[in-house]
């Protein structure tokens, strides 16, 4: 018989006090309340445990430098705990041959019960050669690791969106994971890299209740990124009250009034940043004074400037923003006007000049 | 079509009564309280996207982008909710009321009106015709620059309220696909904003428009949306 969560997590060396912490803390951060932390215990002792396999594509790491930092010690040890068992090329001990054949093993053992979990997305041009790991390429990897998988997580905006690889002229043809995997539920859990709690709280959420949380229309949990950061942000007051730093130096930017009009993405951008925060609460970009860059939406390296509000938009081979493009027709179109309107006043008083002409000749 | 059922019906008041009655009340009522809501909106809108300088004092004490942002959601109602009740009037109200939603694009005739108006405004023409209603250039523009513009602008205005009104609010509902659809929260902002200036500089070339037909075509435009009545001179 498989071991439950709880069995693996005491034979890890996590008391049963740690054990309930977390449980409370988990429900919590969930938005769950304090009597969901029973059920969430009740599950972790008699639920057979769901592995966790972690894959990783194009990516830089920085989802699994944020997952490890996860605020909570707790919450690290215990998920990182459910985690390592199985398959993580960058967190396991196992290396090689010997770590390839995990992904076998689980994949025969848990035939769809297991979860994926994927960090950074597998580049499609040249038959995938530019992401080859253990000698063949990603893609193919990712494509058989999913075939038998319950679900799949899609860390940070690589996985989900693309991200800085998938960007123009995106010469790999980075591709996120939904457009490469089809007929299996992903969660996208975006950013560059995602909060650690949010990651962790969605691993948690998954393994405990047995299902994915709720998403929103584009595969999102609505837990964490129901709201945009906007909508949390500190600094909102000083928004509404049309208060703003101009210049990076500036008296507002000193007084922590609104950094909207240095380009901050905030009011476009799904996630929990100004909620939750970073680095266990210390802080987050707005609080230390730099605009949010957006990293959590789709394409946001393709979206213009990060210190620009109206910015670019790409197409037809053109670049301009709106007002560019505004202010041009309408200086265009206002000065045909003026023109239009000069010369029918020239048609029309020579028109006059004419029919007065006509009748002083029939006189 | 259109301008035979016109011609017919200035032949039958035409020459003795010398004016029509076009625009119903509706339809005047709505065309002024949307041009103020347009203005509002682009003015507001103008502000959202580019604030105006920073404002003295503790922020408990000002609420500027606050209320520019009250003014563009409430004007933006109202000129939704106007357009629905516009299409409703296309429905039941003359057939003058249903010009700037269809278009006669399969009947020649319009068509080549539609280009004798094109060459009326390059001076290429000497006399203009007279139309009871809106002239076939003009009904191709306004389809174009103010009916489909419109819906495209509530869409994107919606969903961008949506966003504020958070998940599972009925505009998150009705309109929240749009975002994802066009490529993002900050592309569709652009778009919206984008928008704005087309409509205003299609508001410039109607304002300019009807000012010049009611000088050159020697019939009443800008009095008619006042009192409904098209009066010929001639």
């Amino acid at each position: 018989m498989t071991e439950t969560f709880y069995e693996v997590l005491r034979r890890q060396g996590i008391t049963r006090r740690s054990f309930m912490k977390f449980c409370s803390l988990t429900a919590t951060s969930l938005g769950l309340g304090s009597a969901a932390a029973p059920t969430i215990a009740h599950a972790l002792e008699t639920k057979p445990r769901t592995p966790v396999l972690w894959l990783h594509g194009l990516e830089c790491t920085c989802c699994s430098e944020s997952f490890i930092r996860s605020a909570h010690p707790l919450t690290k040890d215990v998920v990182l705990s459910m985690l390592s068992l199985d398959y993580d090329d960058t967190l396991m001990a196992a290396a090689g041959h010997q770590a390839e054949a995990i992904l076998d093993e689980v994949k025969k053992k848990y035939k769809g019960n297991y979860i994926v979990a994927v960090e950074g997305n597998p580049p499609l041009n040249e038959d995938g050669m530019f992401c080859i790991q253990g000698g063949r390429p990603f893609v193919e990897k990712l494509r058989e690791t999913c075939a038998d998988a319950k679900a799949i997580i899609s860390w940070g905006a690589c996985a989900s969106y693309g991200c800085v690889q998938a960007a123009k002229p995106n010469p790999t043809r980075a591709t996120p994971v939904q457009k490469v995997i089809t007929g299996k539920p992903i969660i996208n859990v975006p950013g560059c890299p995602p909060i650690a709690e949010v990651m962790t709280g969605v691993v948690t959420y998954m393994l405990t209740f047995d299902r994915i949380p709720e998403l929103d229309r584009q595969g999102r949990p609505k837990m964490f990124y129901g709201q945009r950061i906007h909508d949390k942000c500190y600094r909102r007051g000083h928004f509404d009250a049309g208060q703003f730093a101009e210049a990076w130096d500036d008296e507002g930017s000193r007084k922590g009034y609104c950094l909207y009009k240095m380009g901050c993405k905030g009011p476009t951008t799904y996630n929990a940043c100004s909620s939750m925060r970073w680095n266990g609460g210390v802080s987050w970009p707005v609080q230390s004074g730099h605009g949010c860059i957006g990293c959590s939406e789709e394409g946001f390296w393709d979206k213009g400037s990060f210190y620009d509000r109206v910015t670019d938009i790409k197409a037809f081979g053109v670049e301009a923003n709106a007002d560019t493009v505004g202010k041009a027709a309408a200086g265009t179109v206002g000065a045909a006007i003026a023109a239009h309107a000069a010369v029918t006043a020239l048609a029309r008083a020579r028109q006059k000049a004419g029919e007065t002409d006509e009748q002083k000749g029939e006189k | 079509m259109l301008s035979q059922q016109d011609m017919l019906e200035a032949e039958r008041h035409g020459k003795q009564v010398r004016s029509i009655y076009v625009y119903e009340a509706p339809v005047r009522l709505w065309h002024w309280i949307n041009a103020l809501a347009m203005v509002t909106l682009a003015v507001t809108g103008y502000f959202i996207g580019k604030p105006l300088p920073t404002m003295p004092g503790e922020a408990s004490d000002n609420f500027l982008l606050g209320y520019i942002r009250f003014a563009h959601f409430a004007a933006a109602y109202i000129f939704a909710i106007g357009l629905l009740g516009r299409i409703y009037w296309a429905f039941v109200g003359n057939h003058h009321a249903k010009q700037i939603f269809k278009l006669p694009i399969t009947n020649a005739q319009w068509w080549s009106e539609v280009f004798f108006e094109l060459r009326w405004y390059l001076f290429l023409e000497k006399t203009p015709k007279k139309y009871v209603g809106h002239n076939p250039m003009a009904q191709l523009m306004m389809f174009f620059f103010f009916t489909v513009l419109a819906v495209g602008m509530v869409f994107t205005g919606f969903a961008l309220y949506s966003e504020g009104a958070g998940l599972g609010s009925w505009q998150d509902s009705l309109f929240g696909w749009v975002i994802p659809a066009l490529g993002g929260s900050m592309q569709v902002h652009n778009l919206h904003r984008l928008g704005m200036w087309i409509m205003m500089t299609f508001a410039l070339v109607h304002v300019y428009a009807a000012i010049r037909e009611d000088i050159m075509s020697r019939q009443s435009l800008i009095s008619t949306m006042i009192s409904g009545w098209r009066m010929f001179k001639d």
